[in-house]
């Protein structure tokens, strides 16, 4: 579904590339070129957060500031926890390339062990939402029902009955859910990426997260099932729509082309 | 069983289903019947097959509509969910929407038949809208097929509203915030909106009414009225024959094609079961209203991209790109902003019913017409026609402008100001584009005429010029392409007479003369070759 | 409407043909009248109908086949079987194959028929005479005069008691079917005006059926309440939800604009009706950096920090603020019913 999903995501990840190739000087390329240094070092626990602190006056704190304390270009990071590290930067959307309506994911360029790092430098900077363990975000034992209820009352009516997205204001929009990580899922609910409001365990606990990440599990995961067919994109009656314009009318209009058409004549000797 | 002796030696000899059918004339009269309709003549064209499209499909959403009422319950009673499909399991919903969960999951063959139906449903509308363009492009309304037009627009209109009534009926998260849409639109008539909502919810929206009411509407009510005008439709079909393209041998007086037993009979009934083929094979491939993935429905619950069903979605467009006017005086609000839309929304389907009524007016012609105009030859009246297409999918693209910004990431604030500019805009272009090229298709058939076919020869002549060579016409295309009339506009003549009096001349016709020179003036015809032209190009062979 | 509106000329029925012909007494545009008719391959060679007729043949068998594959499907396919079908996914067997089955077995009889029907068929093209839809004068000139002859034995234009008593009846009597239709539902009274929040109800969390409390509600977060009281197995819980629903946000108390919000607010703690001004749809996407709402339904966009007023798209006033504070107990609770009705606009709402 991870292929798929990259798939369906072509057109956008394209015009990334193009602007990667562009945009390839100045600080940007600065954030590779150590980057894959530091693949080949040994990292070790203890210095996470010294390790994470040489990442960040790399890649972040043009925009972040030197001590996270944000600048025009980008907020402060000093509360946010180790869980919006995990999220923006495992999901690529930091750091930014361009500006635009809204930062979009796209390929990360850290490795997990440099994500925890960075999370770990910025988690010391303040306290605020942790990264979630395994377990938190596992789907099993969840109440998958309770979920879809969960979901229709918070998240469909931006991201789609199954999580497939959808338009906001002024060319934002609400990304598909499909093929995100569980603890992505879990990590934007906490701590409200972007434009996205905030579910925090406050007003939505723990146990009430997993359903939801078991809910769209069930319903917009790999091995969910269209009994019916065709799921056509999971967008409802526009392209149940165009679906019944192109290919059923069509199919018809090209049968009764056939019907009325004039049977070949012998030729004339 | 009871014999006398010479008519039982007759019958003996007259085979079984002679005798069923000597029976049936004696109290049905069926020979004088066949007499006039076994041999009759239908023309074959692919085109003229849309409205079959139409007759079939409606009838597979019968028979499927009929299955399904055999599960259904129309009821808006709570209750747990407790069926097979597990991401529901224990919610509550209501009564109609578990039986259909009931016949989508734990039916067998249920969900290909509530598959069909609504493909069916869908279909159905688009070969009506299809096939009304057809008759518009063609100028199949004109005298005496103006009643059945409307007969046709009417079924259009009551299919859109038998779709949109069972689309509401499983009561599933989409289809209820489509009804709250409904109940607000109610809601903005002014002095009566409050009463007509609560008559028609019993009470406050959501109740617990609507389902079984909408269900009597959607089973019995509009598709009944639909059955007797697709009846009426279609004797007036057989009552005034079918309409013909021009062509060698097709005269105003004669219709040319095959007769109903046996060709005919056999392509339309193979249609049918053509067309039923292709809507069931289609239903096993795609999905259609998953409502399991939709949920049922809750009046603070929604999801992004809640759109009707593509019929309904001009009327989305209009409600989506309307500003939000409203106004409040003397203790009263007056909600411009959902109720223009809710007026306009039927004027857009009048103002295309109403054109054959304006151009009979125009023309003043009282004919009868049978031989079908190529649309090209029509240039005012098709580019009406696309101007009105234009409008309607400017509207639908108003109607899904989320799906068009998240699919195209453009911003839906500047689509929405799009499509409110192009309502007014996108139709007058439209109607100017087409224009030019109906009179540059007509100047191409007067070429053709006058100069012969491009024969795709090239020749090089002494003098070393290249030419193509250009072969004549046969007779029939000859006469295929001037068969069409042309109408010369409207003169008032002068406003004095010969006396010095001035002739009053009513406002009315002056609008006419006015319309009539805009449909048929120089700027809206190319005169079609006469003999004389033809024969002065053909005899002097310098020139071409 | 009347034909002597229009110069007889003008009719396109003057410039026929017709009357090239006369003049020129040759028309070079002349009907040359139904082409000769073309046998087909089928109609010359034998060999070719048989093929046609195997064809349609095989079709009608396969149809056949078809069907017993439907029966065998029914039979054979569990109800909740999924397989998986490249390149659609994973769907249910028992649809796809009674699907498939059907339809291959009805395609297969109408391409049989109209193979049939377009090989072997004879195709000679037939013309049928046309005949005029309007009655000749003779006919008409005799049904006036019976109608006349009728409507002067029914007396019914000099009995005009008769008449005007008659349509008198028969306007009224459909009266009874409109006064029938009075019960279908109440009458609105001040429904509309009227939720079921009220001073002291506690707002309850959706999520979790907790009442919510200040420190609950983060910056930037997103929360629905309904009132302290209302269940969701009530029976009238879509009626009243339909209403009541509320979004709950917290905004930094500086960002706020609007006075009058500010004051109905606690410690920056909003809380606003769920249902658009619009029609009605649940409004919720709430974007926590623009502070903006938008209507995922019909797009209409509201911004929180300034009293919830319009700033896109087709509403027509600003979404109600209920007037929230805290109880003696800590928890967030309404200090009374929305002052204004809440959802979509209508005509006594003033």
């Amino acid at each position: 579904m991870k292929k798929l999903s990259a798939r369906r995501r072509h057109p956008l990840a394209a015009v990334v590339v193009l602007i990667l190739a562009l945009a390839a000087t100045g600080g940007l390329y600065a954030a590779f070129a150590p980057a894959d240094k530091a693949q080949a070092e040994e990292t070790q626990q203890s210095l996470a957060i010294e390790e994470g602190k040489k990442l960040y006056s790399v890649g972040c704190a043009s925009c972040h500031g030197t001590g996270g304390q944000g600048t025009t270009d980008g907020p402060s990071l000093v509360g946010v926890g180790s869980a919006a590290v995990d999220f923006q930067v495992g999901t690529g959307r930091m750091p930014a390339q361009q500006p635009g309506a809204q930062v979009p994911k796209k390929k990360n360029i850290y490795t997990q062990a440099e994500i925890d790092q960075l999370a770990a430098y910025v988690a010391s900077l303040g306290a605020g939402p942790v990264t979630p363990t395994d377990k938190q975000v596992s789907p099993e034992g969840a109440d998958i029902a309770k979920g879809g209820e969960l979901f229709r009352t918070n998240c469909a009516q931006c991201h789609n009955f199954t999580g497939e997205g959808g338009a906001l204001t002024k060319g934002k929009f609400a990304p598909s859910l499909e093929g995100v990580s569980p603890k992505h899922i879990y990590e934007a609910m906490q701590t409200g990426p972007q434009n996205m409001p905030s579910f925090p365990d406050t007003t939505m606990p723990e146990k009430q997260k997993k359903d939801i990440i078991a809910y769209l599990d069930a319903v917009n995961g790999e091995k969910t099932e269209s009994p019916g067919g065709l799921k056509l994109g999971g967008l409802g009656p526009v392209s149940e729509g165009l679906f019944a314009w192109i290919f059923g009318l069509g199919a018809l209009i090209a049968v009764a082309v056939w019907v009325a058409a004039r049977t070949a004549k012998a030729k004339k000797s | 069983m009871s014999t006398t002796t010479s008519s039982t030696d007759n019958k003996r000899k007259a085979p079984a289903g002679e005798r069923v059918a000597d029976w049936a004339d004696g109290r049905l009269g069926i020979y004088s019947l066949a007499k006039a309709n076994m041999r009759k003549i239908f023309p074959d064209h692919w085109s003229f097959m849309l409205g079959e499209i139409c007759l079939y499909s409606f009838i597979i959403i019968i028979l499927t509509g009929v299955y399904l009422t055999l599960f259904f319950h129309p009821s808006m009673n709570e209750v747990e969910y407790h069926g097979s499909y597990v991401p529901l399991q224990g919610q509550l919903m209501s009564e109609a929407f578990n039986s259909t969960m009931h016949i989508s999951f734990d039916v067998r063959g249920g969900l290909l038949i509530r598959q069909i139906h609504h493909w069916a449903a869908l279909i159905f509308v688009a070969a009506m809208l299809v096939h009304m363009m057809r008759v518009f492009f063609t100028g199949a309304f004109r005298k005496p097929r103006e009643v059945n037009w409307l007969f046709g627009f009417l079924l259009l209109v009551l299919g859109m509203f038998t779709g949109f009534t069972g689309y509401s009926l499983p009561d599933d998260l989409l289809s209820g915030t489509g009804v709250r849409f409904m109940q607000g639109a109610v809601l903005s008539v002014p002095i009566v909106g409050t009463y007509l909502s609560m008559f028609l919810f019993g009470g406050e929206f959501p109740g617990g009414d609507f389902v079984a009411r909408f269900y009597s509407v959607h089973i019995l009510l509009l598709p009944g009225i639909m059955l007797g005008l697709v009846v009426a439709h279609l004797i007036l079909v057989f009552y005034h024959k079918h309409t013909q393209f021009a062509g060698p041998g097709k005269t105003n007086k004669n219709v040319v094609g095959m007769p109903l037993l046996p060709v005919y009979m056999a392509k339309a009934g193979g249609f049918f079961f053509l067309v039923f083929g292709v809507i069931a094979a289609i239903s096993a491939l795609a999905s259609i209203n998953p409502i399991w993935a939709l949920g049922p429905y809750r009046p603070d619950q929604v999801s992004t991209g809640a759109q009707p069903d593509w019929y309904m979605g001009f009327s989305e467009g209009l409600i989506r790109v309307m500003p939000g006017w409203e106004i409040n005086a003397w203790g009263h609000t007056l909600v411009l902003g959902v109720f223009i839309p809710l007026i306009i929304f039927p004027l857009v389907l009048v103002t295309i019913a109403v054109w054959p009524f304006i151009e009979s007016w125009v023309t003043g012609d009282k004919r009868e017409h049978h031989i079908l105009d190529r649309p090209r030859n029509a240039p005012t009246r098709t580019a009406f026609g696309v101007a009105w297409l234009t409008w309607y999918f400017i509207l639908l693209i108003g109607g899904g402008n989320d799906l068009w910004a998240t699919h195209f990431h453009l911003s839906i604030n500047s689509i929405t100001w799009f499509v409110r500019i192009a309502f007014f805009v996108g139709p007058v272009i439209a109607f100017i584009i087409t224009k030019r090229i109906c009179l540059g298709l007509q100047r191409r058939d007067k070429d053709k005429v006058l100069h012969g076919r491009e024969s795709g020869i090239i020749k090089r002549l002494p003098h070393g010029e290249f030419i193509e060579v250009h072969e004549p016409l046969s007779q029939e295309a000859l006469h295929t392409l001037t068969a069409h009339e042309q109408h010369k506009p409207l003169e008032l003549g002068p406003t004095v007479d010969e006396n010095g009096v001035e002739r009053k001349v009513k406002g009315t016709q002056k609008l006419k003369a006015k319309l009539s020179q805009g449909m048929y003036g120089e700027e809206s015809q190319i005169p079609k070759p006469t003999a004389d032209e033809y024969k002065e190009i053909t005899s002097g062979h310098g020139h071409h | 409407m009347s034909s002597q509106d229009i110069p007889e000329e003008n009719l396109p029925v003057a410039q026929a043909d017709g009357a090239d012909l006369e003049k020129h007494g040759e028309n070079p545009f002349a009907d040359p009248g139904l082409p000769p008719h073309e046998h087909r391959i089928q109609d010359i060679d034998e060999r070719a109908a048989k093929r046609s007729e195997r064809t349609v043949a095989f079709l009608f068998t396969l149809s056949m086949l078809a069907t017993i594959g439907f029966i065998a499907s029914y039979v054979a396919f569990p109800v909740d079987k999924s397989i998986y079908v490249w390149p659609i996914g994973h769907i249910s067997a028992l649809n796809f194959a009674l699907g498939m089955t059907l339809g291959i077995a009805l395609f297969c009889i109408g391409a049989g028929a109209v193979h049939w029907a377009r090989t072997l068929m004879s195709d000679e093209e037939i013309a049928d005479e046309r005949h005029e839809i309007s009655a000749p004068p003779e006919v008409k000139a005799k049904v006036l005069a019976d109608f006349k002859q009728g409507a002067k034995e029914s007396a019914m234009g000099r009995r005009k008691l008769i008449r005007n008593t008659m349509f008198g009846a028969l306007t009224l009597v459909p009266l009874s079917g409109v006064v029938l239709l009075r019960d279908l539902g109440p009458l609105p009274e001040d429904k509309l005006r009227h939720t079921l929040w009220a001073k002291g109800k506690l707002l309850v969390n959706q999520n979790t059926n907790e009442p919510l409390r200040p420190a609950d509600v983060a910056v930037g977060s997103l929360t629905f309440a309904k009132p302290e009281g209302l269940e969701e197995h009530d029976h009238d819980f879509q009626t009243q939800i339909a209403k009541a629903a509320l979004m709950i946000v917290r905004l930094e108390p500086d960002d706020i604009k609007d006075k009058q919000e500010l004051e109905w607010s606690h410690e920056g703690i909003v809380a606003y009706s769920k249902i658009c001004t619009h029609v009605g749809c649940p409004i919720s996407l709430y974007e926590q950096q623009t502070h903006h709402v938008l209507c995922p339904c019909h797009q209409s966009t509201f911004d929180l920090t300034d009293g919830a007023r319009v700033i896109f798209g087709p509403a027509g006033h600003a979404l109600p603020q209920l007037r929230i504070g805290v109880n003696e107990e800590g928890y967030l609770q309404a200090l009374g019913d929305f002052e204004e009705p809440v959802g979509p606009a209508f005509w006594e709402r003033g």
